[in-house]
């Protein structure tokens, strides 16, 4: 038997059994699309964290003060003492680490922010010219803080874009001036739109010298210190240098955290692939059942089609024959439903994409290519009974039954 | 050209044994037209698809042109069934869903043999059995008559030497009965060998030979 005949018989009993086709179709469809729509909600979930870490920065080292329980320092040699502060000499000693290239010392308060009979409390960040570049922001218009020695400061600010919006409206802001507190500063930048990025919206914040935040926070110490590797390779020697550098410094005490961006969203990547995959195989289970499905239709179709069966026997066709002409028909069929399935999965992460523009729904690759491959092999071996079945049919008791 | 000897042909139903068939001895020669008659119940169906290769004897020998067919497998029985034998059956067996032309084409498909071949053949046939208006159509949109046609067309369609026809009237009115085996008689005079069970002794009476089963065994084997 020619392949191409093959595959026009198998056509042939799919379009004259055609609800039957439809029910199977659907089945498989349902199976297929559940795992590509909810495998893109997962990876979409991961990619949205995986985006958001990335948009704090690339090879960002974060300091913060204190010693973290789980970072495996001897417990008992803080105990008693409270955490040594970190100041602008720790940051400006970081300087001396080959392995960084730039970093951001900072310094977060809140303040009323005045302009006129217009007040607004705002988060005020205190840091300095290379702010921008680690945490990779763009201004809109102006300039950042100038650069130059943290210690000393102008009285200048950058502001967010719905900062401006809400204290100006349509007034141009640049070179105004507003009041934080009891201090004036002039407005020499406005960031670009950032939007929110974990739970921080770079839009409604002033940013001001870290000389001028300590003075007017009355604070010495740093809330953080930004640090950028020089590569992603680097990332590792950084932070050993921040490590080591801050712990002299501290007297021999190392008692600050060191988090590395790749760690924190290594660990979220892991978690929300697991997820996706787990989801995934859930609704797999879905394409099981479409198996199951295939193999109850096949085997009533051996009963159904008795005399057919036997007269394709009388007529010469061997048991390999009639087992190809089973098995053609189910992958047809669940060819035909995963494709439905790839289809409507697609249109189903459109439509959540356009709920949740944010959230960079995409089907994951891996689920592409399994969900066909499950409902093709499910169906081939649920179709393994039936195939015999009718493979084994005594053609004379097939074609005597009436 | 068939040798059947000492064929025995034993059914079991739980705890009781049928003897279908007790010791058929026979001989056909190539290009016999043969008619099978007897009681209902004599054997005459299980005769025919022994000698169709579609039933296996329990005891006894056939030989099919000079060679032992008892012992092939299933698969060799069904490229010899494909190649060289006929079935013509009393409910016509056509498969409801495809048309006169693609029931006919079945055992060539089967067979694998290319579509332009499988075309010049279908034609021909279709011309032979008078069937070209009806080529298109399903076998519900066809008569009685026109589908056992079809059926012997799709008989004929990879040239066997040997038709088995089991009842091919018995479902037809008189008048479409004859049409039906003037047609059967043309595949004899074309030099087929063609074997036909019938409970009909008029059609019986048109056969060269004619044989009687009794109770599983060959009662009576006439020529004219
Ligand atoms: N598959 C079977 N299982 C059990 N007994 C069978 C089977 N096939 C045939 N028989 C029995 O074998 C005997 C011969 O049957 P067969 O069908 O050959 O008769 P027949 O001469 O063709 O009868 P009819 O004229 O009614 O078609 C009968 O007694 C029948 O009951
Ligand atoms: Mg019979």
């Amino acid at each position: 038997m020619r392949f191409a005949d093959l595959l026009r018989f198998a056509w042939q009993v799919l379009g004259g059994y055609r609800s039957r086709t439809a029910l199977i179709l659907l089945a498989m469809g349902i199976g297929v699309a559940a795992v590509v729509a909810v495998s893109s909600i997962g990876e979409g979930a991961r990619l949205y964290v995986v985006n958001q870490f990335g948009s704090l920065g690339t090879n960002l080292i974060i300091v913060l003060p204190g010693r973290s329980e789980t970072a495996g320092a001897m417990p008992g040699v803080l105990v008693g003492k409270t955490p040594r502060d970190l100041t602008i000499d720790d940051a400006l000693s970081l300087k001396r680490s080959p392995a960084i290239l730039r970093f951001a010392p900072l310094i977060v308060g809140a303040g009323d922010v005045r302009v006129g009979s217009r007040t607004r409390e705002t988060p005020v960040l205190g840091t300095t010219a290379e702010f921008i570049q680690v945490r990779q922001m763009d201004i809109a218009q102006g300039l950042f803080l100038p650069p130059g020695d943290p210690r000393h400061s102008q009285p200048v600010c950058v502001i967010g874009s719905t900062v401006a919006a809400e204290l100006f409206g349509a007034r141009p802001a640049l070179g105004e001036w507003l009041r934080i507190g009891d201090r004036r500063f002039r407005i020499v930048g406005v960031l670009a739109k950032q939007g929110q990025s974990l739970g921080f919206n770079t839009d409604e914040i002033v940013v001001i010298p870290l000389a001028a935040a300590q003075a007017l926070f009355n604070t010495e110490s740093l809330f953080r210190i930004l640090v950028e590797a020089k590569s992603r390779e680097q990332i590792a020697y950084a932070k050993a240098d921040v490590e080591e550098i801050i712990r002299l410094r501290h007297e021999g005490e190392r008692d600050v955290t060191v988090i590395t961006q790749d760690a924190v969203l290594e660990t979220f990547d892991r978690i929300l692939r697991a997820l996706t995959l787990a989801v995934g195989g859930i609704a797999a289970i879905s394409l099981a059942v479409a198996g199951i499905l295939i193999m109850n239709v096949m085997l009533i179709a051996v009963t159904q089609r008795r005399k057919e069966i036997g007269l394709l026997k009388a007529l010469g066709a061997t048991g390999q024959q009639i087992r190809a002409a089973f098995f053609t028909e189910a992958i047809m069929l669940a060819l035909g439903g995963a494709l439905l399935g790839l289809a409507v999965g697609k249109l189903g992460q459109v439509a959540i994409g356009q709920v949740f523009p944010d959230i960079p729904f995409t089907a994951p690759w891996w689920a592409v290519l399994a969900a066909p491959l499950t409902a093709v092999v499910t169906s081939v071996l649920f179709t393994v009974l039936p195939a015999k079945r009718a493979a084994m049919l005594d053609p004379v008791m097939a074609l005597s039954k009436r | 050209m068939i040798r059947l000897t000492g064929i025995e042909r034993v059914f079991r139903v739980g705890d009781e044994e049928v003897h279908a068939l007790r010791g058929v001895s026979l001989d056909i020669a190539q290009g016999e037209y043969l008619s099978i008659m007897g009681p209902s119940g004599s054997g005459k169906s299980t005769l025919l698809n022994i000698l169709g290769l579609l039933d296996r004897p329990n005891a006894g020998r056939y030989e099919l042109n000079g060679h032992d067919v008892t012992g092939l497998a299933d698969d060799e029985l069904a490229r010899v069934r494909r190649e060289a034998i006929g079935f013509v059956f009393q409910f016509f067996h056509l498969v409801p869903r495809l048309t006169a032309e693609q029931n006919i084409e079945l055992p060539m498909v089967l067979a694998g043999i290319d579509p332009a071949e499988r075309r010049r053949r279908l034609d021909k046939l279709l011309a032979d059995y008078g069937l070209e208006a009806r080529a298109g159509h399903r076998p519900d949109q066809l008569s009685g008559g026109q589908c056992q046609r079809v059926a012997i067309a799709r008989a004929m369609s990879m040239g066997p030497t040997l038709i088995l026809a089991d009842e091919p009237t018995g479902n037809l009115d008189r008048h479409t009965g004859q049409e039906v085996m003037a047609v059967l008689e043309r595949v004899h005079h074309e030099g087929g060998t063609v074997a036909v069970v019938t409970h009909d002794p008029e059609i019986g009476a048109r056969a060269h030979r004619r044989i009687r089963l009794v109770d599983g065994a060959i009662a009576e084997d006439k020529r004219s």
